[in-house]
């Protein structure tokens, strides 16, 4: 249990910046999310935690202490990585004592520990298995198990849950979000899945090619987000963007609208026309897909019992002025 | 699904496997049987009328102190060629493994001896080591050493290690590069993560992961020590100094092609056929348990 920092942490390969200066201050017993596109730098951001990259600029200290120039083992970190990284030759009670074993505990002591750990995860029946005799949820915990086990004050996740199924998936996610709060250890976890990260994230970084767009609560980010891109990534389906110059903005922003914060009328009755080229009943409520005379793509969510227009037909688009969103031509927000 | 081939039928499945069947009839089961015939038999000087023996050959060898100290020399041979080859490939893959500019130059460079046959090597070695020109002979007599391998049977045998085990370190070297390559990089970072230092995942992780190479090597390298170092031995020392380098397969064509003891060397070549099988099956029944695939 500590808390974990970055302050202004930077990484290059070579002469490819990645990483472009990260400051987060992670409180002890949080649990952070880090959410990006792929290819965004999220994994080689945790890397670095974990003491697997250099730190190429900056610094990063857990509890308190620079770790920069310490090895993986001394950071008292674990790391549950996204193909699970078991030990191939060993039992799943020895995957989960390995680093017990190492750091010369007791063997009655790594006993009791991996069985609490087993015991926690619904591990027990399959100790003496190797992990090939395991399902992939199977696996996933075992991973689980093996950072658990040596009870570290920092949990790395990278996208841990993207091998299973989409039940699955939700079922851990539950149960990761539950371990950790009832461990009470600091987790950072990373993943390209945005509901993943709106569920289990206290606060989320919402990265963009190296840069963190935004930190925050899963709901402020999404109420308020700060770049036209978080916008467009967080929430499904994403944010419509519309040129500003049509409604009084200046040439090169762009107006921002959530789908549930439009609604349809009469042609000619909105603020602009659309097409309606493709209507998604999914019950509850329906997604109503328009193009806009310049070719734009709009979507609007409406309740499902609500009056839906004819495919092919014009209908008008209004909202609210105080659900805009103005960005400039860099994307920033304009408050 | 696997996708399995159905044949209906034998002869195709017969006429498939022909070729490869003929082969191994003409040029091993034929001169097996040959061998084993020939071990039963004392031929006349002259090679003219042949005496059943039954296994008085095989007797008269048994008894033989130089044949028996022949086993000897091989058990320590193969064993040095065996370890020495192994270890140093073994060394130079994790090094290259760690590496990651100039790897490629690095691995064509330690493929090259490969490609010197083992005669060749041979005569590498021994002018290196040449009592009177070789310039390692040279150097160590400015160290104050005398080498002399013509009458030390112990730098003798030292010699001949290192000359074949020097060609077999590229082949052993790309099985274990390749090897090391296949294990995750993730498991070794986990291993990091969870305290273990580079000498621990090694001994823990690493080697035991590369157990399958390790082995097959073990394997084809003693039966490389057994058979196809012959070359080598035959131009350093031809066997000698008084024996010292005779291992079986050298004293099969010491007695029969020289001494022209065609029986004798027939049943040398059994027994030999019969130890190598032997190893195999052991190594198979006992080693291979240690091994995870
Ligand atoms: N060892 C490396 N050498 C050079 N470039 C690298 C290296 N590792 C990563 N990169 C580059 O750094 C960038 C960020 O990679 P990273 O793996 O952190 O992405 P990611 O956000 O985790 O993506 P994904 O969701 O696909 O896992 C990528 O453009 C990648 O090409
Ligand atoms: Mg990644």
């Amino acid at each position: 249990m500590a808390t974990l920092t970055l302050e202004n942490v930077q990484k290059s390969f070579g002469d490819t910046k990645v990483i472009h200066g990260v400051d987060i201050d992670v409180a002890d017993g949080e649990f952070i999310v880090i959410v990006g596109p792929s290819g965004c730098g999220k994994s080689t951001l945790l890397r670095m935690v974990a003491g697997l990259e250099g730190v190429s600029g900056g610094e990063i200290r857990i509890g308190g202490k620079r770790v920069n120039e310490q090895e993986p083992m001394d950071r008292d970190i674990a790391m549950v990585f996204q193909n699970y990284a078991l030990y191939p030759h060993m039992s799943v009670a020895e995957n989960m004592g390995y680093g017990l074993k190492i750091a010369k505990t007791p063997k009655a002591e790594i006993a009791a520990r991996v069985q609490e750990a087993a015991t926690l995860l619904q591990l027990t029946p399959y100790l003496k298995r190797k992990p090939r005799e395991l399902s992939g949820g199977q696996r996933q915990r075992v991973a689980m198990g093996r950072a658990i086990v040596r009870r570290p004050s920092v949990f790395l996740f990278d996208e841990p849950l993207s091998n299973l199924d989409a039940k699955l998936r939700v079922q851990m996610r539950l149960e990761i979000k539950q371990l950790q709060r009832k461990l009470g250890v600091t987790a950072l976890y990373v993943t390209h899945d945005q509901v993943e990260a709106m569920t289990l994230a206290d606060r989320m970084i919402v990265m963009n090619a190296g840069v963190a767009d935004q930190i925050g609560a899963p709901l402020d980010v999404y109420a308020d987000p700060a770049t036209a891109f978080v916008a467009g990534f967080i929430g499904s389906p994403p944010t419509n963007f519309l040129p500003a110059a049509r409604f009084g903005g200046a040439e090169g922003e762009m107006l921002g609208i959530r789908p549930e914060h439009l609604t349809l009328g009469a042609a000619g009755a909105g603020r602009i026309d659309g097409r309606a080229v493709s209507i998604e009943p999914l019950g509850a409520e329906t997604l109503v897909h328009l193009r806009l005379e310049d070719g734009t793509a709009v979507t609007v969510r409406q309740e499902g019992t609500a009056e839906l227009p004819a495919e092919g037909a014009e209908a008008g688009l209004s909202w609210a002025t105080g659900e805009e969103m103005r960005f400039d031509d860099a994307g920033r927000r304009l408050r | 699904m696997e996708k399995r081939v159905i044949f209906k039928g034998i002869w195709l499945p017969l006429l498939l496997v022909a070729p490869q069947m003929l082969i191994t009839a003409v040029f091993f089961f034929y001169p097996a049987g040959q061998a084993v015939w020939q071990s039963l038999f004392i031929p006349d000087p002259f090679g003219l009328s042949m005496q059943y023996v039954g296994l008085g050959n095989f007797e008269y060898l048994l008894s033989d102190p130089y044949y028996r100290a022949s086993f000897l020399t091989t058990a320590v041979f193969s064993t040095l060629v065996t370890v020495v080859s192994m270890g140093v490939a073994l060394y130079l893959a994790v090094l290259a493994d760690r590496l990651i500019k100039g790897s490629g130059t690095y691995r064509t460079l330690l493929i090259w001896p490969y490609a010197v046959a083992p005669a060749v090597a041979g005569v590498l070695w021994m002018f290196m080591f040449n009592t009177r020109v070789g310039v390692i002979t040279w150097y160590l007599g400015q160290l104050g050493y005398d080498w002399n391998h013509v009458l030390n049977g112990s730098e003798a045998m030292g010699l001949v290690v290192v000359a074949s085990a020097w060609g077999r370190i590229s082949y052993n070297f790309l099985f274990f590069l390749a090897g090391l390559q296949s294990i995750p990089r993730s498991v070794i970072e986990a291993a990091a993560i969870d305290g273990a230092h580079f000498w621990t995942r090694f001994r823990t992780i690493v080697f035991p992961l590369l157990s399958p190479t390790t082995f097959f090597l073990l394997v084809v390298n003693i039966v490389y020590a057994f058979f196809e170092t012959f070359g080598v031995i035959h131009t350093i020392t031809a066997g000698g100094p008084q024996q010292s380098t005779t291992i079986l397969v050298y004293k099969v064509f010491a007695d029969g092609f020289v001494g022209q003891d065609l029986g004798s060397s027939a049943a040398q070549s059994v027994i030999l056929l019969l130890v190598v099988g032997a190893l195999t099956v052991l190594q198979f029944k006992y080693v291979e348990r240690k091994v995870h695939y």
